[in-house]
């Protein structure tokens, strides 16, 4: 197989040599920000003024049991019953009672830094290894530590604690966001949220939760089932939309999942729902044929009736570095609004969040914190920066 | 980020060949890299120190070899001590006397245990055994149908009911002694490893089914949080190996040293991709250069030869060689290497690519590589076969039907020409491939044991002129050449079109090949 090596060498240098020049291209792929679509409104309160109240689907609660009945014809709307509670955005204290199980990671490294009077090599070697611990990364570790130390010598941090205080503080920055956190919604089309990610961190869930926290909110909901490659993926996603009470389109398994979403977004156009929530199958972002169909299920989604107003990001919080690098990929594919990180409730901090923030200005807007479907919180800095610390 | 550990290394001992040893400060600063490196894999951090401080020993008082740069001596010893730490003994399966032997998996939600799970029940398969699969996520929506769909792809039975997980594992050890199955695989629920109420059910799944194996299936991914969770699961259910899964991901892995280092048992398996296919045993040696970030050559040979259409393969080699390598050649290879993934992914995977490509690798996306595609597409096979003859009006056409313009047609052409020109230069490819970069390969599969005359043997066989001086057996990178018609014996095209183990291409679902 030293041919076929030799191959691919060659191949990717004489590859290089040629694409290396049309690097000049005027279409470079998008950065950072949300789509292009300019007449795009945040979230407005639960009751949208426009539009009629669709509340055919309501969700009774946990119940398992008999199912929910397909939404009735659009003539039948006769009583609209009152919208259930507003789901308003989450407080500060919400993500923090969520992770509240664990203690902070850098718990114990500040607590015995501040134990100290002074401060010297050691609490930066521990404070780097409690941000490393905390996936937070070598190259965000170290420039963070290294402004401090600058502080530090010019005299304008004093002590452990002062140190401590503005770590927090930096951290803190590091995750604001010039956008906000909300999801946008398109004022004059149906929305598309579409989700997209890897294998296996979360995005069927997460689509479960979105979906149940846009109906207690008041909008007609729709699940395009995207994921037409892996086995019973669609099944899944059926079994959400039964429990929480909001039609699903699918498709033939192994068929084009852009069918499946462009039937979706049509089909929730002609019967006045508002929101397509679009699964699709995990990718790996190193795939290209697989990256090409996900181009393909957004430019198709995005065709009028339908309006792509997010594309968000399901990032597991137990990944590493590779987290970056998935941000990044998506991103100049598919043009990414913002990150959900799932699984914080677990032992893992979800650290690489401040690099992506960092280096590609994508905002977390949704936290997962569990695996049923009121187990979502609105991405909260503070929260998340406390859970670390205390 | 594609710089790596060699060019870094490159850069602090580069200029030592004259001295004799490795001095302390040299030292410092090269395990600082070796630090650096083996965190952004995402290697645990207590993990990183204890490796670090284990290497220092190594490395302090080493006299320079002089066959190998000081950046690559220090490397491969990096490298064997990490082949140590992640090998050691393989897992061997035995079976147990009286049937079933039972496959516990466990882990994470999402890290691929029930695919996992079939591909295990493929494998045993394979092995000639007869298992049955037992369906016990009742947690996950679906999960259990995901199973069967699998199970009847593996030609595997797979059993469930709806009782409790606990519950569902007994009765599936009586179900296989019912059927006569001798392997029994039990999926069962991701779960936190501080959930408590779950890590106590996986126990007593483990108590009722008593297995003979039990697996921890992890992400590749993973970052930091990986020692917490082998910690916790090996704490609770004794494992007895670890399978290492999504490994055709670009994550460096640097969990499977953690895990390793915690659990102190075999990874045993290693799945690389979505197929049921891609399930193999754990390559200690390729799991190093990866997390080192030096790429996988191994797995890169062994991924072309799946993805790798022989004969285009083949065909496109020779014409290189005699140096009528044409734009048509050009697109039909570009297919093949885009099955390999994307272009800075395999750049990444490549070992001896000149420094420059790879700083230009970072200013041109896939999506200018499928602009390139489209130009070629829309010439004509005359125009691929001859672009002298592309005029103005041919140019335009030629742009319109791509979505760009004359300028960007212009320019490929242009590029392709000189590109053809070096192809044919005796100096660029001796120099490419007689350096470092072949050299490793030559190394990886001289590794292998022997293989490389096998390989040499194999590319006359196949009717391509002789590897060039430099490739083959020899050590020494030799600057005799390459002229158009190869240095050995050419016959033109090559007659023998006989595929050897050479693969009809499959393609699993539909379009695309995962």
């Amino acid at each position: 197989m030293l041919v076929l090596v030799l191959w691919i060498v060659v191949a990717v240098v004489v590859a290089l040599l040629v694409v290396g020049l049309l690097v000049f291209l005027p279409r470079r792929a998008r950065r950072g920000a949300a789509p292009s679509a300019p007449e795009v409104q945040t979230e407005a309160p639960p009751a949208p003024p426009g539009a009629p109240p669709r509340r055919a689907e309501a969700p009774a609660g946990e119940a398992p049991g008999p199912l929910q009945a397909p939404l009735p014809p659009e003539a039948a709307e006769p009583d609209v019953v009152a919208p259930a509670p507003t789901e308003a955005p989450a407080g500060p204290p919400e993500l923090r009672e969520r992770l509240g199980k664990t203690r902070g990671l850098l718990s114990g490294y500040v607590r015995a830094l501040r134990a100290r009077s002074s401060v010297d090599e050691q609490t930066w070697d521990e404070l780097e290894e409690g941000l490393l611990r905390a996936d937070v990364g070598v190259a965000t570790t170290s420039a963070l530590l290294a402004e401090l130390r600058d502080r530090v010598h010019s005299g304008e941090l004093r002590g452990p604690d002062a140190v401590v205080d503005a770590l927090r503080a930096d951290l803190r920055q590091e995750l604001d966001t010039d956008g906000n956190r909300n999801l946008a919604v398109a004022p004059d089309a149906t929305t598309v949220w579409l989700f997209v990610g890897v294998n296996g961190v979360g995005k069927t869930t997460t689509i479960g939760k979105v979906a149940r926290r846009e109906s207690a909110a008041g909008r007609s909901v729709v699940l395009a089932a995207g994921d037409t490659f892996r086995a019973a993926a669609g099944e899944q996603l059926e079994r959400w939309a039964e429990r929480i009470g909001v039609n699903i389109v699918r498709g033939a398994e192994g068929g084009d999942p852009s069918a499946v979403v462009f039937d979706a977004v049509q089909r929730a156009s002609a019967r006045g729902n508002e929101l397509v929530l679009a699964d699709t199958a995990g990718r790996l972002h190193t795939k290209v044929n697989l990256i090409e169909e996900l181009k393909k299920i957004r430019r198709v989604a995005d065709r009028p009736p339908g309006q792509v107003t997010e594309v968000l990001l399901v990032l597991d919080a137990t990944t590493g570095q590779n987290g970056l690098t998935q941000a990044r990929q998506f991103l100049d594919a598919v043009g990414v609004t913002g990150v959900v990180l799932t699984k914080l409730d677990g032992t893992a901090k979800g650290g690489i969040v401040v690099a992506i923030q960092r280096e590609l200005g994508l905002p977390v807007k949704l936290v997962g914190v569990g695996e049923g479907p009121d187990d979502l919180v609105a991405f909260d800095p503070d929260g998340f920066v406390d859970a670390l610390f205390e | 980020m594609f710089d790596g550990l060699s060019d870094r290394l490159d850069g602090i001992l580069g200029r030592l060949r004259s001295r004799g040893r490795l001095s302390d400060a040299d030292v410092d600063q090269t395990l600082r890299e070796i630090r650096t490196a083996l965190l952004e894999a995402d290697v645990d951090v207590a993990v990183t120190r204890s490796f670090v401080e284990g290497t220092r020993a190594r490395l302090v008082g080493d006299a320079l070899s002089r066959s190998l740069s000081p950046a690559q001596q220090v490397i491969k010893a990096v490298h064997d001590e990490l082949v140590r730490v992640l090998g050691g003994e393989t897992l061997r399966v035995s079976y147990a006397s009286a049937p079933p032997t039972v496959v516990l998996l466990a882990g994470l939600q999402g890290s691929g245990k029930t695919t996992t799970a079939a591909k295990l029940a493929r494998w045993f398969r394979q092995q000639g055994r007869n298992p049955l699969m037992v369906g016990a996520d009742l947690q996950r929506p679906a999960a259990v149908e995901q199973l069967r769909v699998l199970g009847r792809q593996a030609g595997v039975p797979v059993f469930s009911e709806t009782t409790d997980p606990v519950q569902v594992a007994e009765a599936g050890v009586a179900e296989a002694r019912r059927l006569g199955r001798d392997v029994l695989i039990v999926d069962t629920a991701g779960r936190l490893a501080i959930d408590e109420a779950l890590m106590d059910e996986v126990r007593r799944i483990s108590d009722a089914v008593a297995p003979h194996y039990t697996f921890l299936v992890i992400d590749a991914m993973t970052g930091q949080d990986a020692v917490a969770t082998a910690q916790a699961f090996h704490e609770t259910l004794e494992l007895d190996g670890v399978i290492l899964t999504k490994l055709d991901s670009d994550a460096r892995g640097g969990a499977a040293l953690s895990v390793k280092d915690v659990v102190g048992r075999p990874i045993a398996f290693a799945s690389t991709g979505e197929r049921l296919a891609d399930f193999d045993l754990f390559h200690p040696d390729r799991m190093a250069s990866r997390i080192l970030g030096m790429g996988d050559v191994l797995s890169l040979i062994e991924q072309a030869e799946r993805e790798f259409d022989r004969d285009v393969a083949q065909e496109g080699a020779a014409r290189l060689l005699e140096g009528r390598f044409t734009l048509e050649d050009f697109l039909a290879q570009l297919q093949q290497v885009k099955k390999l993934g994307s272009l800075g992914g395999l750049m990444s995977l490549m070992p001896g690519i000149p420094k420059a490509l790879k700083e230009a690798k970072d200013t041109f996306d896939d999506g200018q590589v499928a602009q390139v595609e489209a130009i070629i597409r829309s010439m004509t096979k005359a125009e691929r076969a001859d672009p002298a003859v592309i005029d103005g009006s041919r140019r335009q056409r030629i742009a319109r039907g791509s979505g760009t313009t004359t300028t960007e047609v212009n320019q490929l052409l242009r590029q392709f020409k000189e590109a053809q020109q070096v192809m044919r230069s005796p100096g660029m490819m001796a120099g490419m491939f007689g350096g470092g970069g072949l050299g490793q390969i030559r190394q990886a599969l001289a590794d292998r044991g022997g293989e490389l005359d096998d390989l040499s043997a194999l590319a006359s066989e196949s009717g391509l002129p002789d590897l060039p001086p430099g490739l083959g057996s020899q050590v020494a990178a030799s600057s005799s050449g390459l002229g158009p018609r190869g240095a050995g014996a050419t016959k033109g095209r090559p007659g023998n079109k006989k595929k050897k183990g050479g693969r009809v291409t499959p393609k699993a679902n539909g379009r695309h090949s995962r």
